[in-house]
Protein backbone atom coordinates (compact mmCIF):
# COMPACT_ATOMS: atom_id res chain seq x y z
CA UNK A 1 0.00 0.00 0.00
CA UNK A 2 3.06 2.37 0.69
CA UNK A 3 3.65 3.49 -2.57
CA UNK A 4 6.76 5.61 -2.49
CA UNK A 5 5.78 8.33 -5.27
CA UNK A 6 2.89 8.78 -2.79
CA UNK A 7 4.68 9.41 -0.01
CA UNK A 8 7.13 11.31 -1.68
CA UNK A 9 4.16 13.83 -3.23
CA UNK A 10 2.62 14.30 0.42
CA UNK A 11 5.97 15.40 1.97
CA UNK A 12 5.79 17.93 -1.42
CA UNK A 13 2.49 18.71 -0.60
CA UNK A 14 2.99 19.71 3.28
CA UNK A 15 6.39 21.45 2.49
CA UNK A 16 4.38 23.89 -0.17
CA UNK A 17 2.03 24.16 2.13
CA UNK A 18 3.19 23.97 5.85
CA UNK A 19 6.53 25.49 5.11
CA UNK A 20 4.55 29.27 4.91
CA UNK A 21 2.38 28.34 7.87
CA UNK A 22 5.53 27.68 10.00
CA UNK A 23 7.40 30.55 8.87
CA UNK A 24 4.10 32.83 9.59
CA UNK A 25 4.04 31.40 13.12
CA UNK A 26 7.87 31.75 13.60
CA UNK A 27 7.73 35.31 12.71
CA UNK A 28 4.69 35.66 15.16
CA UNK A 29 6.42 34.09 18.18
CA UNK A 30 10.27 35.82 17.60
CA UNK A 31 9.36 38.64 16.09
CA UNK A 32 7.08 39.26 18.70
CA UNK A 33 9.32 38.45 21.41
CA UNK A 34 12.05 40.73 20.04
CA UNK A 35 9.53 43.56 19.50
CA UNK A 36 8.29 43.60 23.04
CA UNK A 37 12.44 43.42 24.06
CA UNK A 38 12.97 46.14 21.64
CA UNK A 39 9.85 48.24 23.29
CA UNK A 40 11.20 47.87 26.82
CA UNK A 41 14.95 49.01 25.71
CA UNK A 42 13.69 52.03 23.93
CA UNK A 43 11.36 52.70 27.24
CA UNK A 44 14.49 52.08 29.50
CA UNK A 45 16.74 54.45 27.30
CA UNK A 46 14.21 57.17 26.99
CA UNK A 47 14.03 57.44 31.10
CA UNK A 48 17.74 57.68 30.89
CA UNK A 49 17.99 60.95 28.53
CA UNK A 50 15.06 62.31 29.35
CA UNK A 51 16.99 65.47 31.01
CA UNK A 52 18.10 66.51 27.23
CA UNK A 53 15.48 67.62 25.10
CA UNK A 54 14.91 67.63 22.22
CA UNK A 55 12.92 70.25 20.42
CA UNK A 56 11.40 70.15 16.57
CA UNK A 57 11.73 74.18 16.54
CA UNK A 58 14.08 76.34 15.57
CA UNK A 59 15.13 77.51 18.56
CA UNK A 60 15.00 76.96 22.23
CA UNK A 61 13.75 79.11 24.93
CA UNK A 62 15.07 82.59 24.55
CA UNK A 63 17.25 84.07 26.60
CA UNK A 64 19.99 81.86 27.10
CA UNK A 65 23.10 82.29 24.43
CA UNK A 66 24.65 79.66 22.84
CA UNK A 67 28.28 78.50 22.81
CA UNK A 68 28.73 75.80 19.74
CA UNK A 69 26.27 73.84 18.06
CA UNK A 70 27.00 71.06 15.57
CA UNK A 71 24.60 68.29 13.40
CA UNK A 72 23.98 65.15 14.39
CA UNK A 73 22.36 62.54 12.16
CA UNK A 74 21.43 59.14 13.27
CA UNK A 75 19.16 56.46 11.08
CA UNK A 76 17.55 53.08 11.90
CA UNK A 77 16.38 50.57 8.91
CA UNK A 78 13.48 48.13 10.28
CA UNK A 79 11.27 45.57 8.78
CA UNK A 80 7.75 43.66 9.38
CA UNK A 81 8.15 40.17 10.48
CA UNK A 82 6.57 37.40 8.10
CA UNK A 83 3.45 37.02 10.05
CA UNK A 84 2.76 41.00 10.09
CA UNK A 85 3.40 41.39 6.49
CA UNK A 86 0.42 38.57 5.79
CA UNK A 87 -1.72 40.98 8.22
CA UNK A 88 -0.26 44.17 6.60
CA UNK A 89 -1.72 42.40 3.15
CA UNK A 90 -4.70 41.20 4.50
CA UNK A 91 -6.06 44.87 5.58
CA UNK A 92 -5.49 46.31 1.91
CA UNK A 93 -8.68 44.37 1.11
CA UNK A 94 -10.85 46.38 3.82
CA UNK A 95 -8.86 49.55 4.76
CA UNK A 96 -8.66 50.97 8.00
CA UNK A 97 -5.44 50.78 10.58
CA UNK A 98 -2.46 48.72 9.50
CA UNK A 99 -1.55 48.31 13.07
CA UNK A 100 1.24 46.16 12.46
CA UNK A 101 3.13 49.49 10.57
CA UNK A 102 1.91 51.79 13.05
CA UNK A 103 3.85 50.07 16.03
CA UNK A 104 6.78 49.48 13.48
CA UNK A 105 7.27 52.94 12.72
CA UNK A 106 6.57 53.96 16.17
CA UNK A 107 9.40 51.78 17.30
CA UNK A 108 11.72 53.00 14.29
CA UNK A 109 11.35 56.83 15.22
CA UNK A 110 11.70 56.28 18.93
CA UNK A 111 14.77 54.55 18.05
CA UNK A 112 16.47 57.28 15.64
CA UNK A 113 15.99 59.42 18.45
CA UNK A 114 17.40 57.75 21.45
CA UNK A 115 20.46 57.29 18.85
CA UNK A 116 20.87 60.99 18.25
CA UNK A 117 20.67 61.67 21.68
CA UNK A 118 23.16 59.22 22.46
CA UNK A 119 25.53 61.54 19.68
CA UNK A 120 24.73 64.47 21.85
CA UNK A 121 25.51 63.16 25.37
CA UNK A 122 27.61 66.20 26.24
CA UNK A 123 25.19 68.71 24.96
CA UNK A 124 22.22 70.65 26.50
CA UNK A 125 19.86 69.94 24.39
CA UNK A 126 18.97 69.42 20.68
CA UNK A 127 17.02 71.67 18.45
CA UNK A 128 15.44 71.64 14.75
CA UNK A 129 14.37 67.90 15.08
CA UNK A 130 13.87 66.29 11.49
CA UNK A 131 12.36 63.16 11.04
CA UNK A 132 12.31 61.06 7.57
CA UNK A 133 11.17 58.07 6.68
CA UNK A 134 11.76 56.49 3.24
CA UNK A 135 10.63 53.04 2.06
CA UNK A 136 13.44 51.24 0.23
CA UNK A 137 11.45 48.67 -1.50
CA UNK A 138 8.87 50.99 -3.17
CA UNK A 139 10.75 50.62 -6.68
CA UNK A 140 11.16 46.89 -6.43
CA UNK A 141 9.35 44.63 -9.22
CA UNK A 142 6.34 42.90 -8.31
CA UNK A 143 7.55 39.36 -8.86
CA UNK A 144 10.43 39.91 -6.55
CA UNK A 145 9.62 41.83 -3.36
CA UNK A 146 12.03 43.91 -1.91
CA UNK A 147 13.26 43.59 1.59
CA UNK A 148 10.26 45.41 2.57
CA UNK A 149 12.49 47.60 5.07
CA UNK A 150 11.81 51.21 5.87
CA UNK A 151 14.04 53.62 7.12
CA UNK A 152 13.99 56.33 9.63
CA UNK A 153 16.48 59.29 9.82
CA UNK A 154 16.31 61.95 12.62
CA UNK A 155 18.83 64.58 12.25
CA UNK A 156 19.08 68.20 14.66
CA UNK A 157 21.25 70.66 15.53
CA UNK A 158 23.34 69.93 18.93
CA UNK A 159 23.52 72.57 21.17
CA UNK A 160 25.01 73.81 24.06
CA UNK A 161 24.50 77.24 26.52
CA UNK A 162 27.15 79.22 27.56
CA UNK B 1 26.06 57.90 11.58
CA UNK B 2 29.52 59.57 12.35
CA UNK B 3 30.09 62.93 11.32
CA UNK B 4 33.28 63.60 13.29
CA UNK B 5 35.72 63.03 10.47
CA UNK B 6 34.11 65.84 8.82
CA UNK B 7 34.72 68.22 11.98
CA UNK B 8 36.82 70.98 10.07
CA UNK B 9 33.76 72.14 8.85
CA UNK B 10 30.91 73.49 10.67
CA UNK B 11 27.62 71.66 10.23
CA UNK B 12 24.07 72.93 11.41
CA UNK B 13 20.31 72.24 10.37
CA UNK B 14 19.72 75.82 11.53
CA UNK B 15 19.77 79.20 9.66
CA UNK B 16 22.74 80.39 12.08
CA UNK B 17 26.09 79.33 13.41
CA UNK B 18 25.28 78.42 17.15
CA UNK B 19 28.08 80.96 19.10
CA UNK B 20 29.10 82.74 15.62
CA UNK B 21 28.27 85.44 13.56
CA UNK B 22 27.87 84.57 9.67
CA UNK B 23 29.75 87.08 7.44
CA UNK B 24 29.44 85.91 4.08
CA UNK B 25 27.55 83.55 1.95
CA UNK B 26 28.11 81.59 -1.05
CA UNK B 27 25.26 79.43 -1.73
CA UNK B 28 23.96 76.48 -2.05
CA UNK B 29 26.54 73.62 -1.82
CA UNK B 30 25.09 69.68 -2.13
CA UNK B 31 26.16 66.18 -2.43
CA UNK B 32 24.95 62.79 -3.38
CA UNK B 33 25.65 59.13 -3.66
CA UNK B 34 23.91 56.55 -5.42
CA UNK B 35 24.25 53.34 -3.73
CA UNK B 36 23.10 50.09 -4.36
CA UNK B 37 22.80 46.99 -1.95
CA UNK B 38 24.89 44.63 -1.14
CA UNK B 39 24.06 40.35 -2.31
CA UNK B 40 25.65 38.94 1.09
CA UNK B 41 24.13 41.63 3.11
CA UNK B 42 20.34 40.99 1.32
CA UNK B 43 20.74 37.36 2.04
CA UNK B 44 21.65 38.32 5.87
CA UNK B 45 18.37 41.15 5.49
CA UNK B 46 16.17 38.16 4.00
CA UNK B 47 16.78 36.04 7.14
CA UNK B 48 16.21 38.89 9.38
CA UNK B 49 13.28 39.62 7.69
CA UNK B 50 11.41 36.73 8.96
CA UNK B 51 11.52 37.87 12.71
CA UNK B 52 11.34 41.68 11.53
CA UNK B 53 13.00 44.19 13.59
CA UNK B 54 15.78 46.47 12.62
CA UNK B 55 18.23 44.64 10.29
CA UNK B 56 21.66 46.48 10.76
CA UNK B 57 23.52 45.71 7.50
CA UNK B 58 21.31 48.40 6.08
CA UNK B 59 21.25 50.67 8.95
CA UNK B 60 25.38 50.94 8.13
CA UNK B 61 25.45 50.95 4.67
CA UNK B 62 23.15 53.76 4.16
CA UNK B 63 25.47 55.45 7.24
CA UNK B 64 28.33 55.46 5.23
CA UNK B 65 26.62 56.57 2.34
CA UNK B 66 24.99 59.16 3.79
CA UNK B 67 28.73 59.95 5.42
CA UNK B 68 30.00 60.02 1.83
CA UNK B 69 27.44 62.19 0.61
CA UNK B 70 28.25 64.96 3.03
CA UNK B 71 32.16 64.69 2.54
CA UNK B 72 31.45 65.58 -1.37
CA UNK B 73 28.92 68.34 0.05
CA UNK B 74 31.88 69.14 2.72
CA UNK B 75 34.52 69.40 -0.13
CA UNK B 76 32.03 71.29 -2.14
CA UNK B 77 31.85 73.97 1.18
CA UNK B 78 35.58 74.04 1.33
CA UNK B 79 36.76 74.42 -2.34
CA UNK B 80 34.56 77.96 -1.84
CA UNK B 81 36.48 79.34 1.16
CA UNK B 82 33.47 78.74 3.39
CA UNK B 83 33.84 77.33 7.08
CA UNK B 84 30.07 76.18 7.84
CA UNK B 85 27.39 74.61 5.96
CA UNK B 86 24.15 76.02 7.64
CA UNK B 87 20.67 74.79 6.77
CA UNK B 88 21.31 71.28 6.28
CA UNK B 89 18.00 68.82 4.79
CA UNK B 90 19.03 65.37 4.06
CA UNK B 91 17.01 63.76 1.43
CA UNK B 92 16.30 59.81 0.56
CA UNK B 93 15.09 58.73 -2.70
CA UNK B 94 14.81 54.94 -4.07
CA UNK B 95 15.74 55.60 -7.58
CA UNK B 96 15.95 52.24 -9.49
CA UNK B 97 15.60 47.98 -8.10
CA UNK B 98 17.79 47.56 -5.48
CA UNK B 99 19.42 51.32 -5.54
CA UNK B 100 18.72 54.65 -2.73
CA UNK B 101 20.46 57.80 -3.63
CA UNK B 102 21.06 59.70 -0.49
CA UNK B 103 20.89 63.52 -1.26
CA UNK B 104 22.33 66.34 1.09
CA UNK B 105 22.37 70.26 0.42
CA UNK B 106 22.83 73.24 2.40
CA UNK B 107 23.99 76.59 2.45
CA UNK B 108 27.79 77.54 2.35
CA UNK B 109 28.89 80.58 4.63
CA UNK B 110 31.87 82.03 6.40
CA UNK B 111 31.34 82.56 9.95
CA UNK B 112 33.11 83.93 12.34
Amino acid sequence: MEDPAQTFDLVLVALIYGLPVFLAVFGLVVGGILERRHFASIREREARTAALPVFPTRSTDAGRTLADGRLVVASVVVSLDYFKKILAAFRNIFGGNVRAYESLLDRAKRESILRLKEQAADCDAIINLRLETSNLASVQSRKKKGIGGVEVVAYGTAIRYR
Amino acid sequence: MNLSQLDDVILTNVEQVPGKTIVEHYGLVAGNTVRAKHVGRDIAASFKNLVGGELKGYTELLGDARTQATRRMVDQAKALGANAVVNVRFSTSAVAQGAAELYVYGTAVRAE
